[in-house]
């Protein structure tokens, strides 16, 4: 970047300094203003239509639109002029005259960026006195999404995006003048994979998400950032919660994995974190039967099968644990002869988004295969569950054990299970511990370009379920090999420190965008 | 102008000399009345030089905005990277003109050798000719021209004999008045929906396909042979009024006149004189009450200004509207001008391509207010409204359709505020307005 020739200019009284050839608006929030806008995304092509981010420059006779002006050296910008604030109303003005008021009913309000800007910018009152607004009735787009041409301000983010960025381009501006409405192709509907992405792009309630629909009003949902665990992308998202009930599940952008988008698989693999039938309390067998105990038992034992054993462990992880977990197993069965393993679910070919280089739904079905790797787990799960027999401690995190016996693990005397469910073969397991899903624990997980991201605790974990990292410490501790962890980051520096693959992060320096494991090398 | 009556003896017929004169239509026709001349010369010429010609003639566009022609011709790209385009815009769809429609229908032969003169000039390999969908005899005609001067060697691989390839193609619309903004008819040649484009980039830069283009108006086109075959100073010295603006003009005059029809006059020729001794004068029995003198898009003139208006680029200014294409829409004292001004709201509500908030809606809401106001339901509040939503509508979208609209709205507003404020009032007559937009 320093090569690059930067252009100084002045918006609303801030200088700021931006590389030659960027635009007003993105010059703007440099500057900490938001230029107001509709057609204008940053993950698609400019179109200037919406006419929204008008502007005035200081030498310019005309008002300027914001998304698609270049920064000049010595511009200077007013945003809040008179003449720009009046023109920016009166476009307010004019998409409201056929926008239907109906935002009780609207599953956008409270996130619409119509109903933003005209609080903000708008007019108090209506001189739209004629009879009606434009009706149509509400169509179905196929897929998850709803077409509500009513709301439609014809921003054509929808057909910028099939067209771009999907390259499937079946969207199109359809009739001319205030008829015009996003017309689907007849033959098509959006089932392409990245077609749920235009119900983010949309600026109002017009493309809705039939799963979403009448779930929440925005202003209930609390939004946490995550990372999707659908495949080995590592797509950024927000968990949207409400009342501790994910709901929703929308991209978080980050330019080096998934820029602004996510795919459908990705968007709809949410349901498993809210399952009712989960292990809520740990489990102790007790004559061949599961009893409930408290964490303190249960830590004491699971200390006791760990010390009282010796010679072979295994160690079967799900490759969407958290390095944290994987990294605590892996401690934990140090002094044995270990096999590490997992497994994962591999579909044929990727789904890629075509106008995003690298950016696709991938073949590998989980999250942190790379994290597995590189901490030493083997994806060979048939001959870890062939060591069972003979070993003499077998810990299990989070997989859900298809194609293993109940007795498998009941030949294995001192077998952990840890997880959030309880399959039957996990029955035959000495101890059960119970804990947080993904959305329920901090943690980071290693996509398949080596990114080690973070994500956040969306909801709380059910009954006396907690994240693997504490339990893990819990144990380690109570073999005098450690001590308490009160956070996933203490658990992140441990093997930060301990793992060469991970050296030189941390949590500060991972942001909520990530480090490539080859950066952090870098820099040590 | 020629057909169907004989010119009057005002007029300077040059590009109207063959109106009429159907045997001018064929290649052989065309030359034996001293066709292609002008193309052989050019290509003898280097390009630059053909440039300088048409820059120091002082033509300047016809289409309306009056850009000079050799001027536009310098900003093609001096050193060729990419391949050049010349577009000739046929889309004739101003409503109140119709002179490049007759241009194509009596000399095609003229805009084929103008064409084939440009394209040498900024070095395009190929010409795409965009005629309006609903031309189907000009298209017919053009066509045969076409074939024509390809049969007869003038285009083709070695275009009369030059050794250079010269190619042109017939594009025809599909009934859209937008797609003779220049940059909306580059999108529908490339069989996109045809919206304008936002600038920069311009056209030389990255016009068709993405390729360096120049984009002409019929009329200008047909000019540059007759400035090449005669000199650039004898162009210039066509001028009756402002140096600036020289050469002839075709105007297309409709509305209530004894003679409606194109005729061909020297710029900064009287407006008033064009009315009533080429036109005949208006309707027996009938007085002038308005005119607008470009095309519908232009400010509307009341009668003073009308008599007082001078025909050329600034000579319009003056008067406080514009040349234009040089549609000139005559009313006489029946005329309604409240009506008048929502059958234009009408067509403007009709083709705006939806992509501007400003246009999409508020020609629509300018209509419908109209209506209200036809309908005698106006309010004395609704001329202030039509007046800020003009000025909304003014300046701030991508092309000037919405402001051709705010153009009419403001300056009738302006010229004829009675008649509206007589509707409010109840002193006129609700009319019965037929519902619906077009």
């Amino acid at each position: 970047m320093a090569d690059q020739a930067l252009v100084t200019l002045t918006i609303e009284g801030v200088e700021v300094s931006v590389p030659k050839g960027t635009t007003i608006l993105e010059a703007a929030k440099q500057a900490g203003v938001l230029i107001p806008h509709y057609c204008y995304h940053p993950g698609l092509p400019i179109a200037g239509v919406c006419r929204m981010c008008l502007i005035e420059v200081e030498g310019t006779p005309k008002l300027q639109i914001g998304c698609a002006t270049e920064v000049a050296q010595g511009q200077v910008v007013k945003v809040f002029g008179d003449e720009a604030l009046k023109a920016r109303e009166s476009v307010l003005e004019f998409l409201l005259i056929n926008h239907p008021l109906d935002c009780p009913i609207c599953d956008q309000a409270g996130e619409c960026e119509l109903q933003n800007y005209v609080f903000q910018e708008g007019r108090s009152n209506t001189r739209y006195a004629e009879y009606a607004k434009r009706f149509s009735p509400v169509e179905d787009f196929g897929a998850d999404v709803l077409y509500v041409p009513n709301r439609c301000i014809l921003c054509t983010r929808c057909v910028r995006f099939m067209e771009h960025v999907a390259e499937e381009p079946v969207l199109n501006v359809s009739e001319r003048g205030d008829r015009a409405f996003i017309g689907i192709h007849p033959d098509a509907t959006l089932d392409h994979e990245w077609a749920g992405n235009v119900v983010d792009l949309c600026p109002v309630g017009s493309l809705i998400s039939k799963d979403f629909l009448h779930k929440a009003r925005a202003w209930e949902l609390d939004r946490t950032p995550s990372v999707c665990t659908g495949c080995s992308q590592g797509c950024n998202i927000n968990l949207d919660t409400r009342s501790d009930v994910v709901v929703r599940i929308r991209p978080r952008p980050n330019p080096e994995v998934n820029r602004h988008f996510i795919c459908d698989t990705g968007r709809m693999h949410y349901r498993w974190m809210n399952r009712g039938d989960r292990i809520e309390a740990p489990l102790i067998s007790r004559g061949g039967e599961l009893q409930a105990t408290d964490w303190d038992h249960a830590l004491s034992e699971a200390a006791r099968l760990v010390s009282g054993s010796g010679g072979r462990a295994v160690v079967l992880i799900s490759p969407n644990a958290s390095n944290e977990a994987m990294f605590l197993a892996k401690r934990l069965v140090a002094q044995f002869t270990a096999t590490l393993a997992f497994r994962v679910e591999r579909v044929d070919g990727e789904i890629p988004l075509s106008g995003v280089p690298g950016l696709a739904l991938r073949a590998e079905r989980a999250a942190n295969v790379a994290g597995a790797t590189a901490l030493g787990y083997r994806d060979d799960f048939d001959a870890a569950v062939q060591a069972i027999e003979g070993a003499s401690l077998v810990i299990v995190v989070a997989d859900d054990l298809e194609g293993v016996s109940r007795e498998a693990l009941q030949k294995a005397v001192n077998a952990v299970y840890i997880g959030t469910i309880l399959p039957d073969a996990a029955r035959g397991a000495a101890l059960v511990l119970p804990v947080a899903n993904t959305a329920e624990e901090d943690g980071t997980l290693v996509n398949r370009d080596g990114r080690v991201q973070r994500y956040l605790q969306a909801k709380s974990a059910p009954g006396m379920a907690r994240p693997v990292w504490w339990v893990l410490g819990e144990v380690l501790k109570e073999l005098g090999r450690g001590e308490s962890l009160f956070s996933a980051d203490e658990a992140f520096a441990l093997m930060a420190e301990a793992e060469g693959s991970f050296r030189g992060l941390s949590y500060a320096n991972l942001g909520m965008h990530g480090r490539t494991m080859s950066e952090a090398r870098v820099s040590v | 102008m020629g057909y169907p009556h004989k010119p009057h003896e005002k007029e300077t017929v040059i590009l109207s000399e063959y109106f009429g004169d159907a045997e001018a239509r064929s290649y052989d026709g065309w030359v034996k009345r001293g066709g292609y001349k002008a193309l052989k010369a050019s290509l003898e010429m280097q390009p630059a030089e053909v440039v300088e010609i048409v820059k120091s003639s002082g033509l300047r566009g016809r289409g309306g905005a009056g850009f000079p022609t050799g001027v536009k011709w310098s900003f093609m790209p001096k050193e060729k990277s990419k391949p050049h385009y010349l577009c000739c815009n046929a889309d004739e769809a101003e409503p109140g003109t119709f002179k490049d429609r007759e241009i194509m229908r009596w000399t095609p032969h003229a805009l084929i050798e103008g064409c084939a003169i440009a394209q040498y000039a900024i070095q395009a390999e190929i010409t795409y000719i965009y005629i309006r969908g609903e031309f189907t005899e000009p298209l017919r005609i053009m066509q045969a021209a076409l074939d024509d001067a390809y049969g007869n060697g003038v285009l083709g691989d070695n275009a009369m004999g030059s050794g250079r390839r010269l190619d042109m193609y017939i594009h025809r619309g599909a009934g859209a008045y937008i797609c003779g903004e220049e940059t909306a008819l580059m999108n529908s040649i490339e069989g996109q929906r045809g919206n304008p484009r936002i600038r920069p980039p311009f056209p030389a830069a990255s016009g068709v396909f993405g390729m360096p283009t120049t984009i002409n108006n019929v009329e200008t086109l047909a000019a540059v042979p007759h400035i090449i075959n005669r000199g650039p100073e004898w162009y210039k010295s066509l001028s009756l009024n402002n140096e600036k603006s020289c050469g002839t003009k075709l105007f297309s005059v409709s509305g209530h006149v004894q003679r409606p029809g194109n005729y061909e006059v020297t710029m900064g020729f009287p407006l008033g004189e064009l009315i009533n001794d080429l036109c005949g004068g208006m309707r027996q029995g009938r007085t002038l009450k308005a005119c607008i003198p470009g095309g519908s898009s232009v400010p509307i003139l009341n009668r003073e200004e009308t008599e007082s208006c001078l025909l050329d680029y600034e000579g319009c200014v003056e008067m406080g509207t514009m040349l234009g294409s040089g549609g000139v829409i005559v009313f006489d004292d029946s005329a309604d001008m409240v009506y008048q001004t929502m059958r234009l709201a009408r067509f403007y509500a009709h083709e705006s391509c939806a992509q501007c908030t400003q246009c999409r809606e508020g020609t629509g809401w300018t209509v419908r207010i109209l209506e209200r106001i036809l309908a005698g339901q106006g309010e004395p509040k609704d001329l202030d409204l039509l007046l800020d939503l003009a000025d909304q509508m003014t300046g701030k979208t991508i092309c000037v359709l919405s402001d051709s609209c705010a153009a009419v709205v403001i300056s009738t507003i302006k010229r004829f505020r009675n008649e509206f404020e007589a509707y409010m009032a109840g002193t006129r007559e609700p009319g019965v307005v037929a519902a619906g937009v077009g």
